[in-house]
């Protein structure tokens, strides 16, 4: 597409196009050789400040931290995996009442801000109803919600999309109804949306970091931590960004592992053009937070 | 009911600060990411992979660090004194962008290449092209994503909550000094987003359902 929006350059083009891209290289360098001249300026490049790095206990109290946060990920994981299966089920059951009201619980999930979430679970079940949630099932749980009625979306989309051809063979075969799902509709669906499923799981990775501001000791709990350490000089800006590279890094293999497989996808001749394309539409609806 | 009557005055003011992040982010985030879209599309090949990279990177981080840094890191760069609502509005502009970038990105690329090659051969200019033949396609591939990140923008701006910014959010914080049922507040908290929240999801799903059979 982008490239037949215009010819192929010729000189005065080229020429033109250089200097776009010197003029646009020339600013991003000046952004960045500004932010690297105010970290030079206020003594942020200052080896005290970046001593913090090869101090073994710190190391073992940010593997710590990281460890929390894989924690809290594959629980929430997992957990809002098996929520979307079973309200994308229930959205799909013959029972009026079954879809309704699991319609109303995925529409509710999906409309309130995760954080407020997260508080109703942590300050709001422990003071209103007396039942104390630990920080860290909080966050879990706030997630499994959240995702989870995403997923659970993003699964009966995939099951709509098939041909409906696929059902009504099965049927003809003298399926019931769950093996039409579980042998015929599913194996398809969910072939067609690991790449969107694996995309949210991204989102569930990056959410976890919602955990420090109700104090659940991952990462960032961890950064702030050490960022008002006195005697290390206070080095937040600077454990900032290792926190953010290491973040950065986490998100950007699961990311990979769901565009490497869409492409393997989208070679095979079975997987469903109409299903992919419909996945790839629910996924701009859903990897977004 | 009693939390939230006695409490109104709490309620506004959070929610005001809610809708004033959201209008300045929302503007904010499609100004730059029709820029980073104009980047990634455009013939200059180091733009390109300037839009890439940034595009990549913010997709990636989480939008908690994001206002995380500009909270607490960025005054030590001493640049210059910004509010918190200024930072936070900074914050997920920059965040949010990377998605409006892919989103534009994605819908100019939807529309099929026959088109514009069809208005090329035509001899219409890469101007008339793109205004006339390609955009008004795109806008129906662009428009619906697009309310659906603003709507996830809405939702994100309680993240600077956690970062005292005046805001929804935060109504917690205030409802317990004052000794009321946080719990109770809370959930009233819920209600104010669902009733921001829902109007715009079904207009979205409205424009959705009736483009998508246009297409």
């Amino acid at each position: 597409m982008t490239a037949v929006l215009y010819d192929i350059p010729g000189p005065r083009a080229r020429v033109r196009n250089t200097l776009f891209g010197v003029v646009g290289t020339l600013v991003v360098l000046g952004i960045l050789a500004f932010v690297i001249y105010r970290f030079a300026v206020t003594g942020q490049f200052d080896p005290r400040l970046w001593s913090w790095i090869t101090y073994v206990n710190i190391q073992y109290l940010l593997l710590g931290a990281l460890g929390n946060t894989l924690k809290a990920f594959a629980a929430a994981a997992v957990l809002s995996l098996l929520f979307g299966a079973v309200f994308a089920a229930g959205r799909m059951s013959d029972h009026r009442w079954v879809s309704r009201v699991s319609a109303t619980i995925v529409e509710f999930f999906r409309a309130v801000p995760l954080l407020v979430l997260i508080f109703i679970l942590f300050f709001g079940v422990s003071r209103g109803l007396g039942v104390n949630i630990s920080a860290y099932w909080a966050v879990v749980l706030g997630l499994m919600l959240y995702n989870g009625s995403v997923l659970a979306e993003v699964f009966r989309a995939g099951v709509r999309a098939l041909p409906r051809g696929q059902s009504e063979a099965a049927y003809a075969l003298g399926m019931r109804k769950t093996q039409v799902m579980t042998n015929v509709l599913l194996p398809q669906a969910l072939r067609a949306m690991l790449p969107t499923i694996l995309s949210q799981l991204v989102v569930v990775l990056k959410d976890t970091a919602l955990g420090f501001i109700i104090l659940y000791q991952e990462l960032l709990y961890q950064a702030r931590f050490l960022g008002s350490q006195g005697q290390l000089g206070a080095p937040i800006l600077q454990v900032a960004m290792v926190v953010a590279v290491i973040y950065i890094a986490m998100c950007l293999i699961l990311s990979g592992l769901s565009k490497l497989l869409e492409k393997r996808l989208r070679k095979s001749p079975r997987g469903g053009a109409a299903a992919a394309d419909e996945a790839e539409r629910e996924e701009e609806y859903a990897a977004t937070l | 009911m009693n939390v939230l009557l006695d409490n109104i005055d709490l309620y506004a003011r959070g929610f005001l600060g809610t809708i004033e992040l959201f209008v300045v982010s929302a503007i904010g985030s499609l100004i730059l990411g029709a820029l980073l879209a104009a980047m990634r599309v455009s013939p200059v090949p180091i733009l390109r992979a300037f839009g890439t990279v940034y595009v990549n990177i913010l997709r990636n981080t989480p939008l908690t660090l994001v206002i995380f840094f500009f909270a607490f890191a960025y005054p030590r760069l001493e640049i210059a004194d910004l509010s918190y609502f200024t930072r936070a509005c900074i914050g997920l502009i920059l965040y949010t962008a990377a998605f409006v970038c892919e989103v534009i990105r994605s819908g100019v690329n939807t529309v099929p290449v026959g088109q514009a090659e069809a208005s090329r051969a035509l001899g219409f200019t890469f101007t008339q092209t793109l205004s006339q033949v390609v955009l008004p396609q795109a806008v129906r591939n662009v428009v619906p994503p697009l309310a659906n990140i603003q709507i996830a923008l809405l939702k994100n701006t309680t993240i600077a909550a956690g970062f005292s910014v005046t805001e929804a959010g935060g109504i917690y914080q205030a409802l317990s000094e004052r000794g009321a049922n946080v719990f109770v507040g809370l959930l009233w908290v819920a209600v104010g987003f669902l009733i921001l929240v829902v109007p715009l999801t079904l207009l979205q799903r409205n424009l959705d359902r009736r483009w998508s059979t246009a297409r």
